[in-house]
This record gives C-alpha cells, sequence and structure tokens, in this order.
C-alpha cells in the first residue's frame, strides 16, 4: 500500500499535447475513479501511471519513489484490463501464478496467496480452467484475482466492468467495493459509467479533453460541481443548463420569463444550471418558470416530465412524483428550493 | 457425378505415384517389358533389401542411408532456421520501435524478388569465396532467410492483444519471458504449419544442391536420383531407380497428409 | 500499429542479425554483382572486364537462341497455368459438391505438392519413356510415332503434364478455400431466380472467385516461370534441340555450364525484372484484398 502523488503530469503525441498536467496526491487506502467521457484522456492517465505510456513531463511517485522512469513492473502496481487480457493457453491458476513466478516467489507462497484471493473471488471451482472454458463474469473475476495476488503498492483499474452485461455489472460493482474494503488497497479505476463512479470512489477526478475539471469527493462533485462540464456529465437526467441575463438580481429566462436568484452578478450573461429534482411544482403566482409539457415518462416511484420554457425552445427535464397527474400539453409553473441552483461563467464554463 | 470426376482427378493425381510403387516391387526385366502390372509384384523386399544394403552405393556412389540423412538435416535444418530467424525478425518488428524499423521489414520482403535464378553466378562465387561449396552450411544457411515465414509470423503477431503484452509487462515480462511463456505457446500452430510448407521446400530444393554440391557424398536424394537416370544404359538398374524414387518421395507426402491441417491452414492463410 | 512495445533499443537490432546477415551476404550482395557484372565484358582469360553499357542486353535480346526461349517459356508458362488451373477448378467444384468423403479426396489430391519438380519430371518420364514406359506402349500400339527423348513438341507435352500434374494440388487447395467462402445463400437466392447450376457457376461462382483465379495466376506463372527448372533439367535438359529450354533454363546452362558471365549476367537481370513486375503484381492483389477484407 502506498500514496501516488501525480505532479503537473503531461503527456503529448506528435507535440499535440493530450494530458493537460494534472496534479493529485491519492491517499493511502483511497478509492480514486478517473471518469469523463471516451477520449478525455482517462485510460491514458491510468497507463502513465501503470509505465505503459511515456510521461512529457511532470512527475509520478508511488510510495515515496518517483517511477518516471520505472518499467512497469519495477512500479510495484496490479492492472486489470478492460478485456481481461488473460493468457489464452494458461489455467485460472497459473493466469494468477504468473505474475508471482516472475517476481521467483517460493511455490508455496504462490500457491496460498492463490488460494487465497481463489477464495476470495469464489474461484476455486475453476482453477484448472482455461479462460475460454470461463463466463465474462469468472473472466473478470479472475483478471481481478491476478492482480490482487501480487499484493501492489496500488490496484489499477481500466474499465473493468463494461464488458459485462448490466445485471454482473451491477453484482461485480458491489464486490469491487467490498474487496477494496477488506483490502484497503490504494485504487485508482477508470471508467465511463457515473453510476460506478459514484458509488465506488471515495474521490472523483472528472476529466474532459485531457484536463481534470474537478477532484473531489462524489458527493461534491454533484453538489458543488466546478464547472458546465462537471454539472452537465455528471446526474441522470443531465441538469438543465441554460443561458440568462443578470438584470439587478433577476435572471431573464429564454422566453422573457423573470426569476429572482440571489448570488447573481450585476449584469450580463450567465449559464444557468437546475437539477431535473430541484424543479419544484409550484403556484402560478409565485415567481417561477412556466414550462409546457411535451411527454411525461412515467417509472413508477417517480416520472420525468420533458418539455419547454414557455415561449421559446429551451427544453427542460423535470423530475415529477410518481403521482403526478400532469400530462403532454399541460403548462405547469416550477421553481428551485432557496440555494439549489448552479451558475457558471458564460465564457469559461467555471463555476460562479 | 461429382464422385466419379473426383475420383478420376485422384486417379490421374495419384496414379503416377503409384506407377513407381509398383515398379519399385518388380524386377528389372518385368520393368523393361510394358505394359507394367497394375499390382505389387514379388520384388518388393529384394529390391529395397538391396537398396539398403549397399547395391545403391555400386551405382551412385553413396549409401541410401546417407542420402536420406543428407535430405533430411537440409530439409529440417531449412525448416527449423526459417522459422528461428523469421520469428526474431518479426518478433523485433512488431514488438519492439527503433529507426529504420519498416526499412528492415521491406529489405527483408524485398528478397521473394531475388529468387536463387536471378544470381546463380555470383551467389555460386559468394558460396566458393566462403568456402561453403560441399557443406551442410552451405546448403542450409542461405536458405533460411525468409520473407514469406517472416510476414506470416508477423501478421500473427500482429493479431495478439495490446492488452496481452501489457498484463504481462505489468506481470513482470521482459521480452524473452514474454517470448517463451506467451507468444511461443500461441504460435504453435502457425509454427507447425510453416514447418511442413518449409520441410517440404527443403526436401525438395533442386537447383540450390546442384550448385554448392560435387561431392557424392553430399548429394541430396533428388540430385542423386537425377544423376542415376541421367546415366542411363541398357544396364541401369530400373528397380534401384524406382526404389529411390519411391523413397525421394514418401517421406515428405506423409508429412503432409498426416500435419495436413496446419498444412492447409498455413498454405492458404501465408498466401492471403 | 501497437500501442505498446518493449522499449528495448538493441535487441531487436540482435533478433533481426541472423535474417539480415544472409540476406545481404546471399541476396543482396550478388544481386548487386549480376547488375554489375550485366555492363561489364571479361575478357576471354577472365583477367580484367570492361564497360560496355547495355551491349550485353543487347547482344542478348538480339540472340535466337534467346528469343527462342522466351518463346518457350511463354507457351510453356501458359499451358501450365491453363492446365493447371482449369483442372483444379473442375475438381474443386466437384469437390464441393461432395458432402462425405471430402476430406479422403483432398488427402489424395495434396500428395504432388509434396513431389520435388524434378522427381514430378522423372515420374512422368517412367510412365511415358519410349523404350519401357508403359503408357508409352499404348501410344506405339496406336501407331504414333512416340519418341519425347526426339520430338520437340512431345518432349513440350511431356514436361507441361509434369509441370501441371505438380501444381494441380496447390490450386486445387486454393479453389477449395474460394469456393467455401461464397455464401450459400447467394447460390440459394439464383436457384429461386431459375437459374440452371451451370448459369449460376458462370454467372455467380466464377466471377466471385476472380480473386482466387487472379492470385493463382500470378503464383502459377511464377511457378512454371522458375520452379519447374527441376522438370526440364531432369527430364529434358532443355532439348531436343532447345525445345524446352526456358529462360531459366537457360541462364543457368550460360552462366554456370557455360561460363558466358556478361550474357548471364544480363539474362539474370531481365528475370530479375520480370519477377519483380510479378510481385508487383502480387503484391496490389494482396492489398486490394485487404480492403475488401
Amino acid at each position: 500500500m502506498a500514496r501516488i502523488q501525480l505532479k503537473d503530469l503531461r503527456k503529448s503525441y506528435a507535440g499535440q499535447e493530450v494530458i493537460h498536467g494534472i496534479t493529485m496526491d491519492i491517499e493511502n487506502g483511497e478509492f480514486v475513479v478517473i471518469v469523463g467521457p471516451s477520449g478525455c484522456g482517462k485510460s491514458t492517465l491510468l497507463r502513465m501511471v501503470a509505465g505503459l505510456e511515456g510521461i512529457t513531463s511532470g512527475t509520478i511517485s508511488i510510495g515515496d519513489r518517483v517511477v518516471n522512469d520505472l518499467e512497469p513492473r519495477q512500479r510495484d502496481i496490479a492492472m486489470v484490463f478492460q478485456n481481461y487480457a488473460l493468457y489464452p493457453h494458461m489455467s485460472v491458476r497459473e493466469n494468477m501464478a504468473y505474475g508471482l513466478k516472475i517476481a521467483r516467489m517460493s511455490k508455496d507462497e504462490i500457491d496460498q496467496r492463490v488460494a487465497k484471493a481463489a477464495t476470495m473471488l469464489e474461484l476455486e471451482p475453476y482453477l484448472d480452467r482455461k479462460p475460454r472454458a470461463l463466463s465474462g463474469g469468472q473472466r473478470q473475476r479472475v483478471a481481478m484475482g491476478r492482480a490482487l495476488v501480487r499484493e501492489p503498492a496500488a490496484f489499477l483499474l481500466d474499465e473493468p466492468l463494461s464488458n459485462l452485461d448490466a445485471k454482473l455489472r451491477v453484482q461485480m460493482r458491489l464486490q469491487i467495493k467490498d474487496l477494496h474494503q477488506r483490502t484497503g488497497q490504494t485504487t485508482l479505476y477508470v471508467t465511463h459509467d457515473q453510476v460506478e463512479a459514484m458509488t465506488l470512489a471515495d474521490r472523483l477526478i472528472v476529466m474532459n479533453k485531457g484536463v481534470a475539471e474537478q477532484i473531489a469527493t462524489p458527493h461534491e462533485v454533484y453538489t458543488t460541481p466546478a464547472s458546465e462540464f462537471v454539472a452537465g456529465f455528471i446526474g441522470s437526467p443531465a441538469m438543465n443548463i441554460f443561458t440568462v441575463q443578470a438584470e439587478k438580481g433577476m435572471a431573464i429566462l429564454p422566453g422573457g420569463h423573470r426569476l429572482p436568484l440571489a448570488a447573481l452578478p450585476a449584469s450580463g450573461q450567465v449559464r444557468l444550471g437546475l437539477r431535473p429534482e430541484d424543479l419544484e411544482i409550484v403556484d402560478a403566482g409565485v415567481p417561477s418558470i412556466p414550462v409546457v409539457l411535451r411527454s411525461v415518462e412515467w417509472l413508477g416511484a417517480d416520472a420525468f416530465g420533458y418539455g419547454v420554457i414557455d415561449g421559446s425552445e429551451e427544453r427542460v427535464t423535470l423530475r415529477l412524483a410518481g403521482s403526478t397527474a400532469a400530462a403532454r400539453g399541460d403548462r405547469i409553473h416550477v421553481a428551485p428550493p432557496e440555494g439549489r441552483w448552479h451558475l457558471f461563467s458564460a465564457d469559461t464554463g467555471k463555476r460562479l | 457425378m461429382a464422385h466419379f470426376w473426383m475420383i478420376l482427378g485422384v486417379i490421374i493425381v495419384a496414379f503416377p505415384v503409384y506407377y513407381v510403387f509398383i515398379a519399385s516391387t518388380h524386377s528389372v526385366q518385368t520393368i523393361l517389358r510394358p505394359p507394367l502390372p497394375l499390382l505389387p509384384g514379388p520384388e518388393a523386399a529384394a529390391n529395397y533389401g538391396g537398396a539398403f544394403s549397399g547395391e545403391i552405393d555400386r551405382i551412385g556412389g553413396v549409401s541410401l542411408w546417407r542420402l536420406l540423412g543428407n535430405t533430411t538435416l537440409i530439409a529440417v535444418g531449412i525448416a527449423l532456421g526459417k522459422i528461428a530467424i523469421s520469428m526474431a525478425s518479426a518478433y523485433a518488428i512488431v514488438f519492439f520501435r527503433f529507426p529504420f524499423r519498416m526499412a528492415c521489414f521491406w529489405l527483408i520482403f524485398i528478397t521473394l524478388m531475388l529468387p536463387v535464378e536471378v544470381r546463380i553466378q555470383p551467389t555460386y562465387k559468394v558460396m566458393v569465396d566462403l568456402g561453403l561449396i560441399d557443406t551442410y552450411a552451405g546448403l542450409i544457411l542461405p536458405l533460411i532467410a525468409s520473407a514469406t515465414a517472416t510476414l506470416l509470423f508477423r501478421q500473427f503477431f500482429m493479431t495478439i492483444p495490446d492488452e496481452l503484452l501489457e498484463a504481462a509487462r505489468v506481470d513482470g515480462a521482459g521480452p524473452w519471458r514474454f517470448f517463451k511463456d506467451i507468444l511461443w505457446p500461441l504460435s504453435l500452430t502457425n509454427v507447425a504449419a510453416i514447418f511442413v510448407i518449409q520441410f517440404i521446400y527443403g526436401w525438395t530444393q533442386y537447383l540450390w544442391p546442384l550448385l554448392v554440391t560435387n561431392s557424392n557424398e553430399m548429394n541430396t536424394i533428388v540430385i542423386a536420383l537425377k544423376k542415376m537416370i541421367s546415366f542411363a544404359d541398357a544396364d541401369t538398374p530400373w528397380n534401384l531407380v524406382m526404389v529411390t524414387s519411391v523413397l525421394a518421395i514418401l517421406p515428405p507426402i506423409l508429412v503432409v497428409v498426416v500435419m495436413q491441417r496446419w498444412f492447409v491452414k498455413g498454405l492458404v492463410e501465408t498466401e492471403k | 500499429m501497437r500501442r505498446t512495445v518493449f522499449p528495448h533499443k538493441v535487441l531487436p537490432w540482435l533478433l533481426l542479425a541472423p535474417q539480415l546477415a544472409i540476406t545481404l551476404v546471399f541476396f543482396y550482395w550478388p544481386a548487386a554483382q549480376a547488375f554489375r557484372q550485366s555492363v561489364l565484358r571479361e575478357d576471354p582469360f577472365g583477367l580484367s572486364s570492361t564497360f560496355v553499357g547495355l551491349a550485353n542486353f543487347r547482344k542478348v535480346l538480339s540472340d535466337p537462341n534467346y528469343l527462342n526461349s522466351v518463346q518457350v517459356t511463354v507457351v510453356f508458362s501458359l499451358l501450365v497455368a491453363f492446365f493447371a488451373m482449369s483442372i483444379a477448378l473442375f475438381l474443386a467444384v466437384q469437390a464441393e459438391k461432395i458432402i462425405r468423403g471430402k476430406g479422403f479426396y483432398r488427402t489424395l489430391m495434396i500428395w504432388p505438392y509434396a513431389v520435388a519438380p524434378a522427381i514430378a519430371g522423372m515420374l512422368w518420364l517412367f510412365m511415358f519413356n519410349p523404350s519401357f514406359g508403359s503408357l508409352a506402349w499404348p501410344l506405339r500400339q496406336l501407331g504414333i510415332n512416340w519418341n519425347p527423348l526426339l520430338d520437340g513438341e512431345q518432349a513440350m507435352a511431356l514436361v507441361v503434364a509434369a509441370a501441371t500434374w505438380k501444381q494441380i494440388s496447390y490450386n486445387f487447395l486454393f479453389f477449395v478455400a474460394g469456393l467455401q467462402a461464397i455464401p450459400k445463400s447467394l447460390l440459394e437466392a439464383a436457384a429461386i431466380d431459375g437459374a440452371s447450376r451451370r448459369h449460376a457457376f458462370w454467372t455467380i461462382v466464377f466471377p466471385l472467385l476472380a480473386p482466387t483465379t487472379f492470385f493463382l495466376l500470378v503464383v502459377n506463372t511464377v511457378y512454371a516461370l522458375f520452379d519447374t527448372f527441376g522438370i526440364i533439367h531432369a527430364v529434358t535438359g532443355g532439348g531436343p534441340g532447345k525445345a524446352t529450354e526456358t529462360l531459366v533454363y537457360k541462364v543457368y546452362n550460360d552462366g554456370f555450364v557455360n561460363l558466358i558471365m556478361g550474357d548471364s549476367a544480363a539474362q539474370s537481370v531481365i528475370l530479375m525484372v520480370i519477377v519483380i513486375t510479378l510481385t508487383a503484381f502480387q503484391f496490389r492483389f494482396i492489398e486490394k484484398r485487404v480492403h475488401y477484407g
């Protein structure tokens, strides 16, 4: 176990910078998830930590060592790959033992570690099978096991669940969480799935175009997103974000409606973000946003209403109670409770 | 109907081989009095026994054992040599990055366009200068460069997923361990296919041994056979010629038939 | 393009060294020498040589013997490629119709692949030897004056037969693979459209086989040009009277047996140009195939 420190980490391919200076301290035993859309550089960042990609500038330290120029095997890390990368000609046991064998560990020690990992992952019945005789979920567990037996300083996982079907993914997610709590390993986990990110992480790195937009706990990321990108990426259905005109403490919405909001700048354009669940139905008399519903999806416990702000084509998503009577064509009034809105700079996208 | 045509085809294709086998079981007198019977004759034991116990020495100056030994050594040597150096080259080209990498690839690839036939005389001179005439090294070494085998291994290596190499590197494997523990076991079917194709290639060499051997002792069985029939006169022991032909044909046919599955796959895929 | 590679810089050179050394010493150096000699002429004692430009080429290309050899090679190659491919295609189509026993036929069909070209020639010579060949005997009975050792056309027929026989296996395997790659649904659709089997073959199967056919055409041409040296050398020795003297046989004979260096080198260079052209064709084809696949 060890802490991982990234200092102004940069990566360029043929002069094109793809990772733009990332700095972060990952505490000992912490579970950090790197999340972002495809192509945001999250896998590249993980692979730089693993030593599979070179570093253009900056430093990576694992424990007390700067590992910039070390081979993957010298970094004391283990990795789980998206497609598992099991050795097809080796049995489950051999797959798990391979790294230990190379490290010239004694046979007893290897057997003991493999047995322990196999128990933890419920793989005992399959130890002598080849990977092709295993189901997707079992292969995934073998890949986990191969990493576990190493007892490394850090555990790196690159979209480990994205090749599984939805049901297995939930199961494995819980298992990974459970494993982490039992072993207390420092873990760096890459995913594009925000549910995985939110449920697993102690802290998140939300990445976009090679930049860490926000590094914070899931709760912070959700309640106080640092940028418009983070606000839009985390949360489902996505946050409603639109441009408003600030005017003496009033926001002029699309369609010309006025809504009083605290903390607005004196004038100019601002991006206003409102989560669907933060738009509550209010009486027509109070300051509010009139929405014309275009469709309502009823999901049981609750319902989603899709509409536009009256007098404009600005789309809005609302989260309604399951008992709602609202229907297509209705004109309803909604407003956020005090403080439950987000303001972002119209130029930089940063939180105001 | 299809069966009829296939049987006819097989008869045409297999008949010459069958014919020489039948001839090898008859006496010289029977062979010289056509038409040859269609069934094996009574002289099989005598012909084969005689051929192996010195009668070939008397006409060709070298024993049948030695000829078979030479040919086997050359065929196996060429096949293994090609596999070794083309696997090494393909490994370097696919799994490393270094200056002139593609230039090296093309340098190997272009040898496809330089068969022995287009450089006979100067190559012979090189062989003489290096003292390789009448040596096994001379018979094997120049033939083990292989553009086709290098291409095939390169193609195969490129299908190995990146993650497998990454997993191995994280597990601590360097180039040698990755090759030995992972790449080699995964390449076995390709190796088998190339072995068959190159074994046949080596066994059936003609122009090259003709150029670089003078001594009968260094002959391959194919060259020896050619020498036996080129001095043909009334006294040529045709029964022994037939025996030698059968023995020159049989080993490669056996290899191809036994390893048919890998051979066909390898052949059709190499050329794609 | 691989994402991950080993970082070593010297090791790859060590791995490449054996293959590069062999290609340089036994391929590139001699090929360069062939080029050099093709523009030089040695004095009769081989003591000195002078630059003569393209004189050797001019001499070779105006030599009636060389032109004869070009003609022999063209006739020989065309006949071999045509027969070896059409027989193999016919048999492959028949084999495709067979449900049981395909493997058995294939096993018997691939034998000739394993037979050395020189021996293939000898086998045919044994069968058609004018004095004791069992198949020459019925020809004689029919009143044909069969003697391939004296009659140029008969000699040509014999080497063509042997060369064709040897190449059928190879072509057969490729045509079978090509036929198997054609979706059965196409033939079923054609049958429903009312096409007869013969019609379906020429309008659907044959065009779809075109890539295989073209590939084999190049391979068979290369085979007929180069790999059949053993057949000619073992069976006819280029004779009777140069009737079967192909380009490769001639380059061997002039350079190695008669030791006419400049001419032989010029012939080598001409052959090299032919191989390069053919290989370029083949490569174009491979590239195409990559795009379609």
